[in-house]
């Protein structure tokens, strides 16, 4: 790897178009990183801010703001929905997704193409397109405005983004391992829990993370299934900021810090298993042939 | 070797789909032809109805060109910028490693935070109007909120990163072998990008565009938190969701949202048309 970024760096003469290029496009990245920085600096100042208008930094501070978004937002209810529907979610889909994603890399069979097909769409249609039929539909059934109906909406791109993810993993996993615990006489049960369920948990634990953080962000079908008491916290944000002047926006911001510090700490974690780009992508890590 | 039941009689390994499938067919395939359905059956009216009173109000059918207008821009500046950064940083490096991660963050927060986020920062007493007119650089009266702007700002900041890392994992699955031996035959770096990378990665920046501007044109949230939803970013969304849940006519909301998918589609299929027309070769580029 290393002798390859020397070949690609060293012998070159950079003439001074390329390096004026390579400036600018640092420069462009640079601006849009530092402004989206500052960005999230101003929601965090301004929830601890007693009083901020038109100057650089607030007169004073203040953590009362918390307190306040605490009584004001429900936000242990908040939380506590939150963290079901993340959980829920995940576990559904991971329970549902892989078996699935285990007949895709394992066998070739007729209609495969279709059922491909079938578990692409859901990623590839925005949420707010099919969203709208969806909760019209979960609203006949009685399904919507709960708990369960905003999990069930939820699965609906969680279980493919698990399914994509994991038929590459499980590609990868050699087969001759299943045939030769078959060999010794496990049933499929036991080969799944002794055998895959192993080789499988890294692959597993990535694609559960992937999934969590993008439910919690998961705005519009959580919002548009959603009764008044199975909110998350993105959705009672959403309603915070849609009636400006009856909250302070303090208060506003205080809730927008905590539900950043919930997406944040499952961000970090993924990162420590997952590359980023696996989190629009489903393009996994190649050893590049050097 | 993969598909060799044995002699316990027919393989059942396919049916272990089945579960994922059937839920899919319930809650996503079912709704959508649903809604298709129901679209052709008004409340009051014949079969297209809803369709002819969308086109004929001046509340309903500009809000495809609406989206358009924002969508569109959108998803050039963030293909545009996206595609040399993402070239440039193919070899990996520390960097490349601190910068994805920190694109990672804007997605994850999600549009909601973002607007939150815009309205103060960029709004006319925000940080930004206020280093503006420090450096007087621009004196005048900073509007970068509640208009179509604000609206087109949230959609880069939301859109880049996810085009940015969709192409660099486009551009870092060619392999590097090809430029360098393009370069021992005296090819510079643009002809490198030109005639090597270029062909290869026309699939993949089309399909990035493809999902780049559903995304876009779906926008919701932020036309409603940042921009202006009574008129000049009223998007096509915003129409759909007022039909559906602030007039409760369910028909007319499903004919909106087949509208929306309709035209996104038809940009989807005009992209892909015209990748075929430009290029000829294989589907993916690398491992696409």
């Amino acid at each position: 790897m290393a002798s390859s970024t020397d070949t690609l760096q060293a012998p070159v003469p950079r003439r001074t178009g390329a390096r004026i290029w390579n400036r600018t496009l640092s420069v462009l990245m640079a601006v849009f990183l530092v402004n989206v920085a500052l960005m999230i600096a101003t929601v965090a100042i301004n929830s601890f801010a007693k009083v901020w208008r038109g100057t650089w930094l607030p007169d004073g501070w203040t953590v009362s703001w918390y307190a306040d978004a605490w009584k004001e937002f429900q936000l242990g209810g908040l939380l506590i929905v939150t963290f079901e529907v993340m959980f829920a979610v995940v576990a559904l889909a991971v329970l549902l997704g892989v078996p699935a994603a285990y007949a895709l890399a394992r066998r070739d069979f007729r209609g495969k193409r279709l059922l491909l097909f079938l578990f692409l769409l859901p990623l590839l249609i925005p949420p707010i397109t099919y969203g709208i039929p969806l909760a019209t539909v979960m609203y006949q059934w009685h399904l919507a405005g709960n708990l369960s109906g905003v999990i069930l909406a939820n699965l609906i791109p969680a279980l493919p983004f698990v399914i994509l993810v994991m038929t590459p993993f499980i590609e990868q996993i050699d087969p001759n391992l299943e045939s030769a615990a078959r060999v010794f006489g496990a049933r499929t049960r036991h080969i799944f829990l002794h055998v895959l369920a192993p080789l499988l948990a890294p692959g597993i634990l990535a694609a559960a993370l992937l999934v969590l953080v993008r439910t919690v962000a998961m705005f519009e079908l959580t919002f548009l299934t959603a009764g008044p008491d199975s909110q998350t916290l993105v959705v009672a944000l959403y309603y915070a900021m849609f009636a400006p002047g009856v909250r302070t926006s303090q208060s506003v911001d205080a809730m927008a810090m905590v539900y950043m510090c919930v997406t944040l700490v499952w961000l970090l974690i993924a990162l420590q298993f997952v590359n980023p780009t696996q989190l629009v992508s489903r393009v996994k890590e190649h050893p590049q042939p050097a | 070797m993969t598909s060799s039941p044995g002699l316990a009689g027919a393989d059942r390994t396919p049916w272990l789909a089945a579960p994922s499938a059937i839920f899919l067919l319930v809650l996503f395939i079912y709704p959508c032809l649903y809604g298709l359905w129901l679209s052709f059956h008004p409340t009051e009216g014949g079969m297209l109805a809803n369709y002819t009173k969308f086109f004929s109000s001046e509340r309903q059918w500009p809000t495809i060109f609406t989206t358009l207008k924002l969508a569109l821009p959108a998803t050039l500046i963030n293909i545009g910028v996206a595609l040399p950064i993402a070239y440039r940083m193919r070899v990996k490096t520390p960097g490349q490693k601190w910068v994805t991660a920190a694109l990672v963050i804007p997605i994850t927060l999600g549009t909601v935070l973002v607007a939150e986020g815009m309205l103060t920062y960029f709004g006319p007493k925000g940080w930004l109007a206020q280093a503006l007119g420090a450096l007087h650089l621009y004196d005048g009266a900073i509007r970068l909120t509640h208009n179509y702007t604000g609206v087109l700002i949230s959609l880069v900041i939301s859109g880049f990163p996810f085009a940015f890392l969709l192409l660099l994992s486009y551009v870092t699955g060619i392999d590097p072998v090809l430029g360098r031996a393009a370069a021992t035959l005296g090819a510079g770096p643009w002809q490198q990008f030109r005639n090597i990378y270029m062909p290869l990665l026309i699939p993949g920046i089309a399909m990035c565009f493809c999902l780049a501007f559903v995304q876009a044109y779906s926008v919701f949230p932020s036309a409603v938190l940042l921009g202006a939803p009574a008129g000049p970013t009223r998007v096509i969304s915003i129409a759909a969701y007022e039909a559906a849940f602030e007039q409760y006519d369910y028909p007319m909301a499903s004919a909106i949202a087949m509208m929306m998918g309709l035209a996104q589609l038809v940009v989807v299929v005009a992209v892909l048309a015209l990748r075929r027309l430009v290029y000829r070769g294989p589907v993916t580029g690398g491992k696409g």
